[in-house]
């Protein structure tokens, strides 16, 4: 990409106390793309997101926000940086307008007309002047983001957002996301832990594992690398010897498991068909993150 | 840095905290005024018959033969001379002195709310400024805002400021408005003697002088004001310190009660004068209580409570500024 990355995060370290909690991690992200970072709790994907919002200081490395140092020129990167970490806090006795104006207050450049474009943009509705005490975690969310999104910021970072949202919730923070980084270009950094979620929203992943990003591609290579097909078929032990004379199969009670190749699987199928084997279920499954972790990382455990 | 303590007022109003704490006052002097006003009953009563004025006159005659006689040292003499010019004045102007008024009643309040009284009200306000921030996971957004971590601390603290301000402010109003219902508004003209110090066991009268009860209440309510605003300080580095208000709340009303039970203990216990909260009753240098501890003068106290609130304003923002946020 030629553009030039909305964050550039430098081999990141943080010690706390005695414990490396990130070991050096270095990733960089462009205008207009979902960005994966994925990981299984306590890999350290909060404690990233808080050295890149300047909430913690680093024990070395830098943030690049735009171009500018968090360190040295805060209130410039901060300008172009919206972000919720963890959970969606506003202050609950204040209604969420009330909260709106509150963070519009602490940044000059942002007109009032900017209110109603960010609740629009969130659909809040009336909703707007209610107290957030009484918001549900779904209106605190888009509440939260609305607040993000006030300063009109390049680069948007989200921790988790679809924790605790039900389907329709999760679906529909899905589909913002994806409109927030197609129409409005934003950079847009969704941290996770589920693979499914990554998979349905990002452009491209970074995975992280005990503090050490252990690979960073796109989300297309990843899974066209890691997806997988199932099979179930009569008789089965036909339909593996067939198989086995063009891909690697495994057997896993009654189904046999295969790559996924796009341009292949097909013609696999027709084989199949013809040899007289009748195929009754055919799906593609992506491996569980902790069996993309033992493959990724050669064996090494999750704790 | 308006709108920033714009944004901190609006959450100090909007939880009700200075709302709460007008009420309490409106609560309590009401409660004090009937207290105050059985107490001039009493005396009255004890009085019995005799017209006040008849009484001020026995005093003055009194005190009058008390200086003509000889043998007196000189500042005795001289405070005696003050002490019948104050008689005199309340009689040329009818006042009586057993029956205070609205003012009486302010300084009477004051004197007795500033080492506990006001100093909890203001501890309620101080003590989640940044605190709640913290345990509501608010600060997250503060902070990531493109304005900067002293900026926003000082926000805060000009929000206390003026916080103390008006609680202050408001203290006077309602003691003076409700009181002046019983005793009448009357009274700010009337003189006062100030000026005591003490040396070893003695009270000095040397400096003793008199000055209307205008004058005697303003320089109370500055004093007042100035220990409010030192326990706020404090209460704020706490704040900022502690993610729980509670535990916040828990400190400061721990060393406030302290203070006060020290102040009656602490007579030999030199270096415990070095404390903030044995310092907290600065209205009585002026009305010439003895001090706590030896040694203690209006100067001291004054030098005390601001090396404790400069200490408490470095160590809010040197930690605000640098702590990594959780
Ligand atoms: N304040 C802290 N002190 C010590 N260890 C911490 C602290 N915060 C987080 N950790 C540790 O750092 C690791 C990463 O935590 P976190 O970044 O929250 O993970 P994630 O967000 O990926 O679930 C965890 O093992 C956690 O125990
Ligand atoms: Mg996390």
């Amino acid at each position: 990409m030629s553009q030039s990355p909305a964050l550039s995060v430098k081999n990141l370290r943080k010690t706390i106390g005695k414990k490396d909690i990130i070991k050096g991690i270095s990733f960089d992200l462009y205008p207009g793309e979902v960005f994966g970072f994925l990981g299984p709790n306590g890999a350290g994907k909060t404690t990233t997101i808080r050295m890149i919002v300047g909430l913690i200081k680093p024990s070395s490395g830098t943030v690049l926000i735009g171009g500018k140092n968090i360190q040295t020129h805060f209130g410039d990167a901060m300008k172009d940086l919206g972000c919720i970490v963890e959970n969606p806090e506003l202050y609950p006795y204040l209604t969420g307008w009330e909260n709106l104006e509150h963070f519009a207050r602490m940044d000059s450049s942002i007109p009032l007309k900017r209110l109603y474009e960010v609740v629009d943009l969130v659909d809040m509705g009336n909703r707007i002047h209610d107290r957030v005490g009484t918001y549900s975690l779904g209106m605190r969310q888009r509440l939260g983001i609305a607040q993000a999104l006030l300063g009109n910021p390049k680069l948007l970072i989200l921790d988790e957002p679809t924790n605790g949202l039900d389907p329709a919730g999760i679906r529909e923070m899905r589909e913002f996301i994806r409109f927030l980084a197609e129409k409005e270009k934003l950079c847009v950094m969704v941290s996770s832990h589920l693979l499914s979620e990554i998979q349905l929203m990002c452009d491209r992943v970074a995975i992280i594992s005990k503090g050490s990003i252990i690979r960073v591609d796109s989300v297309h290579a990843l899974l066209a690398e890691q997806e997988r097909v199932v099979w179930k078929a009569e008789p089965q032990e036909k339909a593996e010897s067939l198989l086995r004379e063009v891909t690697n199969v495994t057997r896993s009670e009654e189904f046999l498991i295969t790559l996924y190749d796009e341009s292949q699987i097909g013609n696999w199928n027709r084989m199949l068909v013809t040899a007289g084997v009748e195929v009754k279920e055919m799906r593609t499954k992506l491996p569980a993150l902790e069996d993309l972790f033992l493959e990724l990382t050669g064996g090494e455990h999750i704790e | 840095m308006n709108k920033l303590v714009h944004n901190e007022l609006l959450k100090l109003f909007r939880k009700r905290r200075l709302f709460v704490i007008i009420l309490i006052i409106a609560a309590l002097v009401p409660l004090f005024t009937y207290a105050q006003y059985q107490e001039v009953k009493t005396t009255r009563e004890k009085l019995g018959n005799v017209d006040w004025r008849t009484q001020l006159q026995q005093e003055i005659v009194d005190t009058q033969n008390r200086l003509s006689s000889s043998r007196m040292q000189d500042d005795w003499r001289k405070y005696l001379k003050i002490r019948l010019a104050q008689q005199q004045y309340y009689l040329d102007h009818n006042i009586n002195p057993q029956a205070p008024g609205a003012p009486t009643f302010m300084r009477v309040f004051v004197e007795n709310s500033i080492d506990l009284l006001l100093p909890l009200l203001v501890m309620v306000v101080a003590a989640d400024l940044v605190s709640s921030e913290a345990s509501g996971g608010t600060i997250k957004l503060l902070l990531t805002r493109p304005v900067k971590r002293w900026r926003i601390l000082l926000s805060k603290y000009l929000a206390l400021i003026l916080s103390v301000s008006f609680i202050v402010t408001a203290s006077a109003v309602l003691s003076y408005g409700i009181s002046g219902v019983v005793f009448g508004y009357g009274g700010w003209g009337m003189p006062l003697l100030t000026g005591f110090s003490t040396s070893g066991e003695e009270l000095v009268t040397n400096n003793v002088h008199l000055i209307p009860q205008w004058q005697y209440i303003l320089m109370e309510f500055g004093l007042v004001w100035f220990v409010c605003l030192v326990v706020g300080t404090l209460t704020f580095m706490l704040s900022v310190l502690l993610r729980s208000t509670a535990a916040v709340m828990g400190i400061m009303l721990a060393a406030l009660i302290a203070g006060a039970i020290l102040s009656n203990m602490v007579s030999s216990w030199e270096s415990a004068k070095y404390l903030f909260m044995v310092n907290l009753s600065l209205t009585d240098y002026i009305s010439g209580m003895a001090t706590p501890i030896e040694g203690m003068s209006l100067g001291f106290s004054l030098i005390v409570l601001l090396v404790w609130a400069i200490a408490g304003l470095v160590v809010s923002f040197t930690v605000f500024t640098k702590k990594d946020v959780y």
